[in-house]
């Protein structure tokens, strides 16, 4: 190790940097002189920029991962047992909050609230649910690695539901226990109760079937995916697929000058990393590191993909064993969230710092410096106009969640 | 680790005096090729990534193949991967390993991945018998 530590001391000093920094430079002057002089008109992409479109349409999402660490992901009968859990009050301390409570279908399963209000007040932004199950990290800071462990952590939060395991697989057994016992074996919910590894394994369960529930629940077209169809077709816009001049303008702002695509690129618009953008810490809050923290809970959860309460081989946990764990980028670094849907859910960041997507565009444009860590903006020094069609561009990929019929909402009551 | 991360603020600030930083265009003349000669000349590597094309944002296993200068397979070698944007001046949103030593100077390099679409460079540092080099392979997404 010492000789690969001197191989590195002796690299610093090479050459070879030198000369990459001298190229980059002469080009990248050479590149902004010809990008101003072949101005395109608007509604015109280049193959390139067709490229970067097809890229962050709907139709460029692939397939529902898999997730090896839930075995019963794609259990239909886990889905409905998870979809009435999600809906359930009777999950909680006070018996009044459920998912649904701050996850709210019907405003792209969040509240609109800084703070998630739950028992008590969290200290970080509700985040939406739809699409996560193509994400590899969940919560702002990453601390869970699967859509079943994440969905774990609200509930014996004291300020989410405020539950404990040993009351949740009381509310399972008395409610629950056809349901639960079809999908995860018969008897186990009554040997659960009676020991502590019991009750922690109803626990994971109740996670996995929400999570069962939760993974169906996706994106359909906005008029941002239709635009990008019919562009790709040959440039014939239908009214639902059609953008203003400001709108179209926006978007060459997005994908070009604004760098947006650098963290919000695929269908989803986010590359499901985590980065320090400089937003401002939440007055009245402990001191927030985001993934720097958040990595070590994640390591550290008895519910992480190679834990025991997993269903994944080793081999499956890729993610887990090769993530980031320490240095300075993970200072107050918070995931990259999905655009889709971005202007039906102010305010924004993961504090709720932000209250309008104005102010969203206006903070990209002047990249303040970072509470603490580095804030990994350069100011793009947008003027009134460019924000005004960036922000409009944004308000284009608005549309319609994706689920099973009737699955927005909750299910009849029971029994 | 250090090494690469530490002189990117160097790239990012040198490019900035251009102004365009952010949206800069990789320079023309990079060389993209898989098969590299390491810096001082004691290796040539070559990767072999999954497929033709590096998917973005998926973790991706490559196999790196080493052998000296003269041709001759190496095997038995500490291998680091480092790497990273230069004109973003950040460095890989993995840390990936060279996981096994499988054999006929072929080396299996697990947890890559690349989040953003551009110019990355991916750095093998080896230490073996030939003696301690490193490879740098530019890869274009
Ligand atoms: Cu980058």
């Amino acid at each position: 190790m010492r000789a690969i530590a001197r191989t590195l001391r002796r690299l610093r000093r090479s050459p070879f940097f030198a000369v990459v920094i001298s190229v980059a430079a002469s080009t990248a002057a050479t590149t902004l002189v010809a990008a101003a002089a072949e101005a395109h008109p608007a509604g015109r992409w280049t193959k390139e920029e067709r490229a970067m479109l097809r890229s962050l349409s709907l139709a460029s999402l692939g397939p529902l991962p898999a997730d090896p660490s839930n075995r019963y992901a794609d259990d239909s009968a886990a889905a409905r047992l998870g979809r009435a859990l999600f809906f359930d009050a009777r999950l909680s301390g006070n018996g009044k909050v459920a998912c649904a409570t701050c996850h709210v279908p019907a405003s792209d399963f969040q509240d609109g609230l800084p703070l998630g209000r739950g028992v008590g007040t969290a200290a970080r932004r509700t985040m939406p649910i739809a699409g996560t199950a193509y994400s590899a990290w969940q919560f702002w800071d990453g601390r869970a690695d699967s859509q079943w462990s994440q969905a774990l952590g609200p509930l014996e939060s004291p300020v989410e539901h405020g539950a404990t395991r040993a009351q949740l697989a009381a509310v399972l057994g008395a409610a629950y226990r056809a349901e639960y016992e079809s999908v995860f074996g018969k008897g186990t919910l009554t040997r659960a109760t009676t020991g502590k590894d019991g009750v922690d394994r109803v626990y994971a369960n109740i996670g996995k079937a929400i999570a069962a529930y939760e993974r169906r629940i996706g994106f359909a077209p906005a008029r941002f995916d239709r635009y990008v169809a019919e562009e790709l077709a040959g440039g014939v816009h239908s009214p639902q697929g059609t953008l203003s001049r400001d709108e179209e303008a926006g978007l060459r702002i997005f994908i070009g000058k604004g760098s947006c695509t650098n963290c919000h690129n695929g269908a989803l618009l986010t590359d499901q990393h985590f980065h320090n953008t400089g937003i401002a810490a939440a007055p009245g809050l402990a001191v927030d590191s985001g993934r720097a923290t958040g990595v070590r809970r994640a390591l550290a959860s008895e519910f992480r993909c190679d834990g025991p309460f997993s269903d994944a081989r080793p081999d499956d946990c890729a993610e887990l064993s090769f993530t980031v764990t320490e240095g300075p980028e993970l200072v107050r670094a918070y995931k990259t969230p999905s655009l889709r849907n971005v202007a039906d859910r102010a305010p924004y960041m993961h504090a709720g710092q932000l209250a309008t997507l104005g102010d969203v565009v206006a903070h990209y444009s002047a990249a303040p410096a970072a509470p603490f860590g580095q804030s990994e903006l350069k100011p793009l020094r947008l003027s009134a106009d460019e924000r005004r069609q960036l922000e409009a561009f944004l308000r284009t990929l608005s549309g319609p969640l994706a689920a099973p019929p009737g699955w927005l909402e909750a299910p009849a009551a029971r029994r | 680790m250090r090494s690469i991360r530490s002189l990117f603020p160097i790239v990012a600030a040198a490019v900035l005096l251009n102004g365009c930083m952010l949206f800069a265009k990789p320079p023309q003349d990079l060389d993209y090729s898989r098969t590299r000669a390491s810096e001082g000349g004691f290796y040539r590597a070559t990767i072999r990534p999954d497929g033709d094309s590096i998917p973005q944002g998926k973790l991706q296993r490559w196999t790196l193949h080493l052998e000296t200068a003269a041709g001759v397979a190496v095997d038995s070698a500490t291998i680091a991967v480092d790497g990273g944007m230069p004109q973003h001046g950040h460095g890989l949103p993995t840390k990936p390993r060279v996981t096994r030593d499988l054999g006929k100077g072929d080396h299996l390099v697990e947890g890559m991945k690349f989040n953003m679409g551009g110019w990355w460079v991916v750095k093998f540092s080896v230490a073996a018998a030939a003696g301690r080099d490193s490879v740098v392979f530019n890869v274009k997404l």
